[in-house]
């Protein structure tokens, strides 16, 4: 007998269904009208209307960090499909899985330039982990299912599936997920035993050990985060978690001593420079966090779990390198640890504290805030973090200078809660972002801290808030500068400010208004926290427009290309002569 | 407040350069430049043979500028639509480490060799060369060919087209002993190589 023929449509949408998708964050065009139309006629997939393409890959991108889930988008062909680009790259270097849908004109038209065509697949090769044209609708579950696969396995990241109009119009079988063994992508997720032994051996040899902690372990799963704090209980070693990585382990534990890396406190930087082993499971020695490569961590023999291979000795060489998932590698690490009765050299590890406490007590994120002055916008954030104590909160940023206080003051008890673009440094990401983790998590507080380069940047996905009623809270850290440009421009260029003044762009207020924002303004250090409590405790979407110190740096600094010794604490410590050439800026 | 654009005079253009020129990203993957410690290597990969795959390789190769010295593709399994590229690349050793690493994550990609460092291997060009001339030019040209086991597989009364196969060393030797003797045009089809031995890919 005859398989049973779905349209195209009905395919995809129970593909999507089949593969547990709750929402899809989208925007639609010519060519995807009869998916639309299909769409039109269920109500099991919810669909948020965007402002712009850019929004519904950032949404999608918060939806996923915040749930572990794949975020799903779909777009139209030409225009629809070349705005997913930045959040394609986005996605692919922060390792988030994205199923990205986009419509393509009719296979007969394909090379014609026809209208609103481009080579969606061309364009977008270098920037998803795979893509697909499909060719024919009896492919189409087949490829769905083969996507989402590919998205969620090995080192995550965005799949773009590119569909032609009369695919989605014609007729083809359906085969559920359970049919679909992707014939040949079958990542390594378990460790080899003999690396594990190595491992196990070198830690339990260390004397100045660090537990160097990447996103990894939240691709891993929350289990990941419980065996890492395990294994942290365990030997009793310092921990630091890179950007991607906060809450990964708890931040109210005293083995955490902060983020590492050109923002990161004193104490994880010097403590990953005199370091003697170090045990490095999914993060990707960055730049941002290696600082000058031949100076990073000279004394030291490396661990390395990487789920890809590709990871190890990219940037820096390792000892010990284990292609493995963060959370089997643990595993098998704590239990050998345990058989082998292991325990850490106390004598220097008490040492090692007792160094470790020294720098954490020189307290490199302090501040003063005068009473009548401006709003430090690190103040902004203590308060912040204040009042968030004890709630359900999501976080979310934009980039620049407010992106690396809110990682510095912000503190996260629990994977997935910290939402952030971290390898591509993406202004904009965080409007939209915040969207996505409140779709995922209505009942939870979602903050988004921008400022206002990064918050224009997409600004129009505040209508979205409003028209879903999402009670999203955005703190708008209001420098009128793009700051860390700003910064930048201080330090390594003669204090040239060229073109980084924002000042007199909109009234904010107004702006959030429009939107159908409840809007608080704030400029007096007094009203910090009535605002914030303010801005938590009414329904609905809620703007603030803060204005802080606009002279204000974000320090510890490294610059980059400096090795971790060479980190420089504030303003008042003299800088070191810096040398722009090596600089990347964000 | 003075206006504090003028207060320094502007860097002079000579200190960009170093940014302008310097590398994208770290130094050590950007081998493009040739290096002291670049090692010459041969990668065997067999892919799925899907649209797009060989832009998949190559830009994976310009994206992260790795070299390409040579590049041949072909199908090798009509049934399993599997074909194999084989490319000539160099660099230090943790480049071509890293090489293996990119490609082998490439969903299309089944399976890398490194048929420089996994073992003895056999690796052979061919080339087609065309020489045109006359008189003696025209008997010196069929003695060499003859000396290198070139086939004439196109002859006009003023041409020879040569088919030669060997080495990428043989065909150098070969081209230039032609250039002098009305050595016109010239086609190669870069490198293929597979492992000696009995075992397969
Ligand atoms: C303005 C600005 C400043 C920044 N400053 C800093 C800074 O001071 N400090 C800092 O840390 N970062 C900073 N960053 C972020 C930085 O650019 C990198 O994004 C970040 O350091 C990378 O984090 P990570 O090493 O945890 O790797 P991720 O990008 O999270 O990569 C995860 C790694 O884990 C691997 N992996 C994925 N899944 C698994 C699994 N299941 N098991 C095992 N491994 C897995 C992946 O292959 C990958 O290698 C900054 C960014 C910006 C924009
Ligand atoms: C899309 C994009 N363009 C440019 C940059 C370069 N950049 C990095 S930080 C920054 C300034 C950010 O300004 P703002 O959003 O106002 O944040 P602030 O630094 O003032 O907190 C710029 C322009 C970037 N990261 N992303």
């Amino acid at each position: 007998m005859a398989e049973q023929q779905f349209i195209g449509g009905d395919i995809i949408l129970k593909a999507l269904a089949d593969q547990d998708v709750d929402v899809i964050f989208g925007y639609p065009g010519g060519v995807t009208l009869p998916l639309y139309d299909r769409l039109y006629l269920q109500n099991r997939l919810r669909h948020i209307l965007v402002g712009h393409e850019q929004g519904a890959m950032h949404a999608a991108e918060g939806y996923a960090r915040s749930t572990g889930k794949p975020g799903v988008v779909l777009v139209t062909s030409g225009p629809g499909a070349t705005n997913t680009v930045t959040g394609l790259v986005d996605a692919m270097m922060d390792s988030i899985p994205l199923v990205v849908i986009t419509g393509q004109v009719v296979s007969t038209l394909i090379g014609n330039d026809a209208f609103q065509e481009a080579d969606t697949t061309g364009i977008t090769r270098a920037a998803t982990k795979h893509n697909y044209l499909v060719r024919s609708a009896n492919d189409l579950a087949r490829v769905l299912h083969e996507a989402f696969y590919v998205a969620t396995h090995g080192r995550p990241g965005p799949v773009l599936v590119d569909i032609p109009k009369d695919v989605i119009l014609g007729m083809g079988p359906y085969m559920g997920p359970e049919n679909v063994t992707p014939r040949n992508y079958v990542p390594r997720i378990e460790p080899d035993m003999a690396k594990i032994e190595e491992a196990v051996e070198l830690l339990a040899s260390a004397k100045k050990p660090i537990i160097y902690a990447g996103g990894g372990i939240i691709n891993s799963g929350p289990e990941a985060s419980k065996l890492l704090a395990e294994l942290v209980h365990l030997t009793g070693y310092p921990c630091t978690t890179t950007l991607m990585a906060l809450g990964a382990f708890p931040a109210a534990d005293k083995q955490w001593i902060g983020m590492p890396g050109m923002h990161g406190t004193y104490e994880a930087n010097l403590t990953m420079h005199d370091c003697d082993v170090m045990f490095n499971v999914g993060a990707r020695f960055d730049d941002r966090v290696t600082g000058k490569v031949d100076a990073f961590a000279p004394h030291a023999k490396k661990v390395h779990i990487d789920i890809d291979p590709s990871s190890i000795n990219k940037n820096v060489q390792v000892d010990i390198p284990i292609i493995a998932d963060a959370g089997l590698a643990l595993a098998a690490i704590i239990k050998l640890w345990k058989k082998k009765k292991k325990a850490a050299d106390a004598k220097a590890l008490k040492a090692w504290w007792k160094q470790i406490e020294e720098w954490r007590s020189i307290d490199c994120l302090g501040f003063d805030q005068p009473k009548k002055d401006f709003i430090k916008p690190q103040h902004a954030l203590v308060r912040l973090q204040n009042a968030l104590k004890g709630t359900d909160y999501y976080v979310t940023t934009d980039v620049g200078q407010h992106q690396m206080w809110t990682a510095q003051y912000i503190r996260f008890e629990e994977p997935n809660r910290w939402m952030t673009s971290g390898g591509l440094g993406t202004m904009g990401y965080g409007v939209p972002a915040a969207m996505g983790v409140q779709v995922a998590h209505p009942e939870s507080t979602v903050v988004c801290v921008t400022s206002e380069g990064s918050l224009l940047m997409n600004v129009q996905e505040m209508a979205t808030i409003s028209r879903y009623k999402l009670p999203v809270k955005i703190l708008n850290l209001n420098n009128d500068r793009l700051g860390m440009i700003r910064q930048w421009q201080e330090l390594f260029h003669s204090n040239h400010e060229s073109e980084c003044d924002l000042a007199n762009r909109a009234d904010y207020i107004k702006l959030a208004e429009a939107f159908g924002f409840t809007a608080i303004y704030c400029d007096d250090v007094a009203d910090v926290d009535a605002t914030l409590a303010k801005m938590l405790a009414t329904p609905g979407p809620v703007f603030v427009n803060m204005v802080v110190d606009r002279r204000e740096n974000v320090f510890p600094m490294i610059p980059s290309g400096a090795p971790h010794n060479e980190i420089v604490l504030g303003p008042n410590q003299k800088l070191k002569k810096m040398d722009d050439r090596n600089n990347v800026m964000a | 407040m003075a206006d504090r654009r003028r207060s320094s005079p502007r860097a002079p253009d000579s200190a960009y350069d170093k940014t302008n020129k310097a590398p994208q990203g770290n130094s050590k993957t950007s081998a493009s430049a040739k290096n002291a410690d670049a090692q010459e290597h041969t990668f065997s990969v067999l892919v799925d043979n899907e649209a797009g795959v060989l832009h998949r390789v190559v830009g994976l190769f310009s994206g992260r500028g790795y070299n390409i010295e040579s590049l041949t593709v072909s199908e090798v399994d009509g049934g399993e639509h599997l074909s194999k590229i084989t490319v000539v690349t160099s660099g230090t050793p943790q480049i071509i480490e890293q090489i293996r690493a990119q490609l082998d994550r490439l969903v299309p990609v089944r399976k890398v060799a490194n048929l420089t460092a996994d073992g003895p291997s056999v690796q052979r060009e061919m080339g087609l060369i065309k020489v045109v001339g006359s008189g003696e030019a025209r008997v010196e040209a069929l003695r060499v060919a003859d000396i290198f086991r070139a086939q004439v597989v196109d002859s006009t009364n003023r041409s020879f087209v040569f088919e030669i196969t060997g080495s990428s060393e043989k065909l150098n030797a070969f081209i230039e002993l032609m250039r002098p003797l009305g050595l016109a045009d010239i086609s190669r089809t870069g490198i293929v190589a597979i492992a000696r031995g009995d075992a397969g890919m």
